[in-house]
């Protein structure tokens, strides 16, 4: 289905022939970020060309919409008119090839399009690692609103999705589990790891998220490998095999949810350099010269402090789109993203990070931390410090909310961790009345440090100084 | 309207039926809403007194029942699965069934009270006299239609109260934004003016006064009858009519200073309190485009201007020449009214212009000018009309066109349409007046939590007055807008922990600069570079 949107097209290429034309294959945030601050930058023509959706939508909302709280419309943060408006053009279509040499893309194997500036924005596809019968009908993975059209066919309710099981635990399994439990589907949660996306979290709060999981009447299986999944006569899922125990669990659904990777397999015969993604350097310049890659699909030839060289995630392709922007618009900059930050929502936990908290795996020898967790709520946090220069590091919050931009001032500042813990009353974001525990945090602190402190009331002048 | 697209409807449908119990909850409310039905059909009930507690109990207790049923297995948290797949939260057939029930209602309440019962002389008779026990245990007077809508909305903020403490019950400040409304509404509303009217006699002769109902929504305070009897009623009288005045140009200018109008707004006021309980379930249906919000702005400052020149033209009306007789004489009052516009209207162009929209700019000096325009035209102009106008005609017309049909009939029958917040957003003169010092002059602000958006947009479609939320979140700017009320849902909603409610210094309140954290800093420079 082609279908050509918004702009009057004979009009516009009349009056924009002369104009540079920048195209953005990809509607996600990141080339949708790029395209608006072009827009604000420079009268360059702009199209963006999707094969998913017609207009931009955010995907860390599709949950919500299987869930019943919105509709797929309140997931498009612009009204359709903005984009008109704008004259930033939509363009509905799958890229099949890019051919650099003559700056033609070739769409749904019939027409072309051609660029002066290409930015390559096409984000990621759920990982399948080779399972047997990972094809099968009944088996997907959740990525992109076609994902969840299928979950809507696949798992309508519990009459039809007797038992899901979800394969990969770390945030989109998550998600997934608790959407289809807002349906009371019973859920089995095979997660690899010996504890909930510990890779990531450290012990304590892996270990509380284990719990909510499990109190959401989610079966959850660690340390639980998947070794096949069986078909019906139908070429439908009705079962699974347990790696490890060789159990047998039937089942009319499963969820892949073991991570992505760059949606790039279009690129291959392109002679843009390809690793895992599209190689960029810090000016998101591929090798081949007007070419670019930002956000999911973009990996860095050497990862930017403690950051991956590919970083699926909302904020920095967010931030990826605003930098390429301005170089795409005379004022060529680095990618420098500033202090780590993230978020999630483990069913009714909010997580929040600031800076670097890692889990067992990747932590560092001079990295200490301190846990502290709620004796009967599931409210827990961890500092990270600089076991010698006692240099705050980084915090992970779970059911308390922070203020983002004290935390990125602290770590600007290098504050001590001793002058974090005891301002943290500065630091709540939660809302008002709600039951503050920097007391018995810092209480808490003191017996770990041996060190007696005392808090610092919240002050307003504090907290708004920098404005 | 459909409530969910499904691209194939071969394999099933998402849940949305109700469990048995929550089933058997709501036949035990409808079976108490029956008895009122009947009774209003003329159905004669012996000992009324049993017969109203038993159908306010049984509406009481299904609401509540429903609720427990609902919410008290659930862990604690956000409570939205399914609100877009129910017929009755999405506009759908019940929805439509409700708002035309509503509706229904709110006509006969405010124009036939006859087809209800009330007796001109003589007994009351179906509905209201099932009422007339309640209302002489409490004031002595047989009921009223208002005393029978006046009981049932009580009844309904409790017991829609009880059911948003159960849904919300993570979150402290909607529990006690929620205890305080049901708080106002049992007791200055509901009870208080019962008791008042019990106090009147040969030497008190107070009018029925909901103290926290202010000027300009208690558009009729000012009148001549009211007046008079508080003038005539002694200290007591003149004390609540010094607080009426004290409330509409000191109490609530100082409170919106520190707090924002939701003090008034999702705290204290019934109508607000209503829409948070009762209009719950309706919060997301309220309009969001760009489109609804300029139609917002221009009806809700025009039922402003109409109010002040309704109440201008009232009290000109009952005011005498002769200055020997009363201080406040007809000139003296419409110099006055026109002094006090004119030094609001030139503080706000002097020193606020900036932070004014352009069109916002061209409806003030609009608005100002007609007024202007048209008390000049009175000064030069024949006695007995104010303005081009009787002033008894335009306050028949305010009281019929924004009074019943704009705040009853649609503000409330269309809840399940519109969204619960249709009065508070498009008409409530006394939400423009707070909007207008929120936007321009108080404390209160929505922070954003720098970079935290994604995007998502749980707060703008839990707005129930149609903000835009996510646009400004996503921007990482703070939301400063005039209509806010306060309710504090988009902060619960944020699956993010992006946006709170707090008072704190005028300074750098409304930032229109993106601050995106997160970010490098030499780029956010940049990016705000205009």
């Amino acid at each position: 289905m082609l279908k050509v949107l918004s702009l009057g097209a004979t009009e516009l290429s009349q009056q924009t022939s002369t104009m540079e034309h920048i195209v953005i294959i990809g509607n996600g945030i990141s080339g949708v970020t790029a395209a608006r601050h072009i827009r604000k930058l420079s009268d360059k023509r702009i199209t963006i060309i999707s094969a998913e959706t017609d207009y931009f939508f955010s995907r860390t909302a599709l949950m919500y919409v299987y869930m019943g709280h919105m509709k797929f419309e309140h997931t498009q943060p612009y009204e359709n008119h903005f984009w008109a408006k704008n004259r930033i053009e939509l363009v509905r279509g799958f890229v099949n090839r890019v051919d650099t040499e003559n700056k033609l893309l070739h769409l749904d194997g019939s027409r072309q399009f051609s660029y002066d500036k290409l930015v390559i924005a096409t984000g990621s596809k759920p990982n399948k690692f080779g399972w047997p019968g990972q094809d099968l009908r009944g088996v997907q993975g959740l990525y992109s609103k076609q994902d969840l059209d299928l979950l809507e066919i696949n798992a309508p309710n519990k009459k039809v999705c007797q038992r899901a099981v979800i394969v990969g635990g770390g945030l989109i399994g998550i998600e997934l589990a608790e959407m289809l439990r807002s349906r009371d589907i019973p859920v089995t949660f095979l997660v690899r790891e010996s504890s909930f996306w510990n890779g990531v979290l450290p012990e304590g709060e892996s270990q509380m998220i284990n719990e909510h999981i499990t109190e959401h009447h989610i079966d959850l299986r660690l340390a639980t490998n998947l070794k096949e999944i069986k078909a019906d006569e139908n070429g439908r899922v009705k079962s699974i095999i347990i790696e490890e125990t060789g159990e047998e669990l039937p089942c009319q659904f499963v969820g892949l949810t073991a991570g992505v990777s760059p949606n790039v397999d279009f690129l291959k015969d392109s002679g843009i350099e390809l690793g895992r993604g599209v190689k960029v350097n810090r000016f998101l310049e591929t090798n081949v010269k007007d070419v670019y890659a930002i956000g999911d699909c973009a990996e860095q030839h050497e990862a930017i402090g403690n950051r991956r060289p590919i970083e699926a995630v909302w904020y920095t392709g967010r931030m990826m789109g605003e930098t390429l922007a301005q170089t795409l618009c005379g004022n060529r900059i680095e990618y420098k993203p500033g202090h780590w930050f993230n978020s999630a929502k483990f069913l009714d936990i909010e997580y929040q990070t600031y800076g670097w908290v890692f889990g067992a795996r990747g932590r560092k020898e001079n990295e200490a931390q301190f846990h502290w967790r709620h004796p009967q709520e599931k409210i827990c946090l961890t500092v990270a410090y600089d076991k010698d220069s006692q240099a705050f590091l980084g915090i992970n919050t779970f059911g308390i909310r922070m203020r983002h931009e004290l935390f990125d001032r602290w770590l600007t500042e290098g504050q001590e961790v001793k002058h974090v813990m005891t301002h943290l009353a500065d630091a709540n974001f939660d809302p008002e009345f709600f039951r503050t525990y920097e007391k018995d945090i810092l209480h808490a602190f003191s017996e770990h440090t041996g060190e007696s402190l005392t808090p610092k009331k919240k002050s307003l002048k504090r907290i708004f100084q920098s404005l | 309207m459909s409530t969910y697209e499904r691209s194939m409807a071969l394999t099933g449908q998402p849940p949305k039926q109700m469990t048995t119990t929550q089933k058997l909850a709501s036949f035990l409310g409808m079976s108490g809403l029956f008895i009122l039905v009947l009774a209003a059909l003329n159905v004669e009930f012996p000992a009324s007194g049993w017969w109203l507690s038993a159908s306010l109990l049984a509406i009481s207790a299904g609401i509540i029942w429903y609720s427990y049923s609902a919410y008290a297995g659930k862990h604690k948290g956000i409570k939205n699965d399914g609100v877009w797949f129910k017929s009755i939260s999405s506009q759908g057939f019940w929805g439509w069934m409700a708002g035309v029930a509503l509706t229904g209602f709110y006509i006969v309440l405010y124009f036939y009270p006859e087809y209800l019962g009330l007796a001109e002389k003589g007994d009351n008779t179906g509905v209201i006299a099932l009422f007339d026990p309640l209302s002489k245990l409490l004031s002595g007077n047989p009921a009223s239609q208002w005393f029978v809508y006046g009981a049932l909305y009580t009844v309904a903020i409790l017991a829609f109260g009880i059911k948003f403490l159960w849904k919300y019950r993570h979150n402290r400040y909607e529990i006690i934004r929620t205890i305080s409304v049901m708080f106002f509404q049992t007791a200055f509303a509901f009870l208080i003016p019962e008791f008042m009217a019990r106090l009147n006699g040969d030497k008190l002769n107070l009018p029925y006064y909901d103290l926290k109902n202010i000027w300009p929504l208690n558009y009729y305070n000012f009148e001549a009858y009211r007046v008079k009897s508080f003038i005539s009623s002694g200290d007591i009288g003149l004390a609540l009519l010094i607080f009426g005045i004290a409330s509409v140009f000191i109490i609530s200018p100082i409170l919106t200073f520190y707090f924002g109008k939701r003090w008034y707004c999702s705290w204290v006021c019934g109508c607000g309190g209503l829409a948070e309980t009762a209009g719950d379930s309706f919060r997301q249906l309220s309009d969001k485009s760009v489109k609804a919000w300029n139609i917002e702005r221009w009806v809700i400052h025009s039922v402003l201007v109409f109010v002040t020149l309704t109440t201008t033209a009232v009290v000109y009306s009952y005011l005498g020449h002769d200055t020997s007789k009363y201080w406040l004489t007809k000139s003296t009052f419409l110099y006055g009214v026109v002094g006090l516009l004119t030094l609001v209207f030139g503080w706000a162009m002097l020193f606020k212009r900036k932070q004014l929209a352009k069109d916002a700019q061209y409806g003030a000096i609009g608005y100002f000018v007609i007024i202007i325009a048209l008390v000049g035209m009175h000064l030069y102009s024949e006695e007995g009309h104010i303005f081009l106008f009787k002033s008894g005609t335009l306050r028949k017309n305010y009281s019929f066109l924004i009074g019943s049909i704009f705040s009853g009939v649609i503000g409330t029958g269309f809840y399940p349409v519109l969204g619960n917040r249709v009065w508070c957003r498009f008409g409530c003169p006394m939400a423009a007046i707070l909007g207008f010092q929120q936007r321009l002059f108080s404390r209160f602000r929505i922070t954003t939590n720098g970079g935290q958006c994604i995007s998502c947009g749980n707060c703008s479609t839990y707005c129930e007055m149609g903000i835009d939320v996510r646009a400004y979140a996503q921007k990482g700017e703070n939301i400063v807008r005039s209509s806010c009320v306060g309710c504090g849902i988009c902060s619960a909603v944020c699956p993010r922990g992006v946006l709170k409610l707090e008072n704190g210094p005028l300074k750098g309140r409304i930032d229109s600069q993106q601050v995106l954290l997160g970010n490098d800093v030499d780029l956010m420079q940049l990016v705000n570079q205009k």
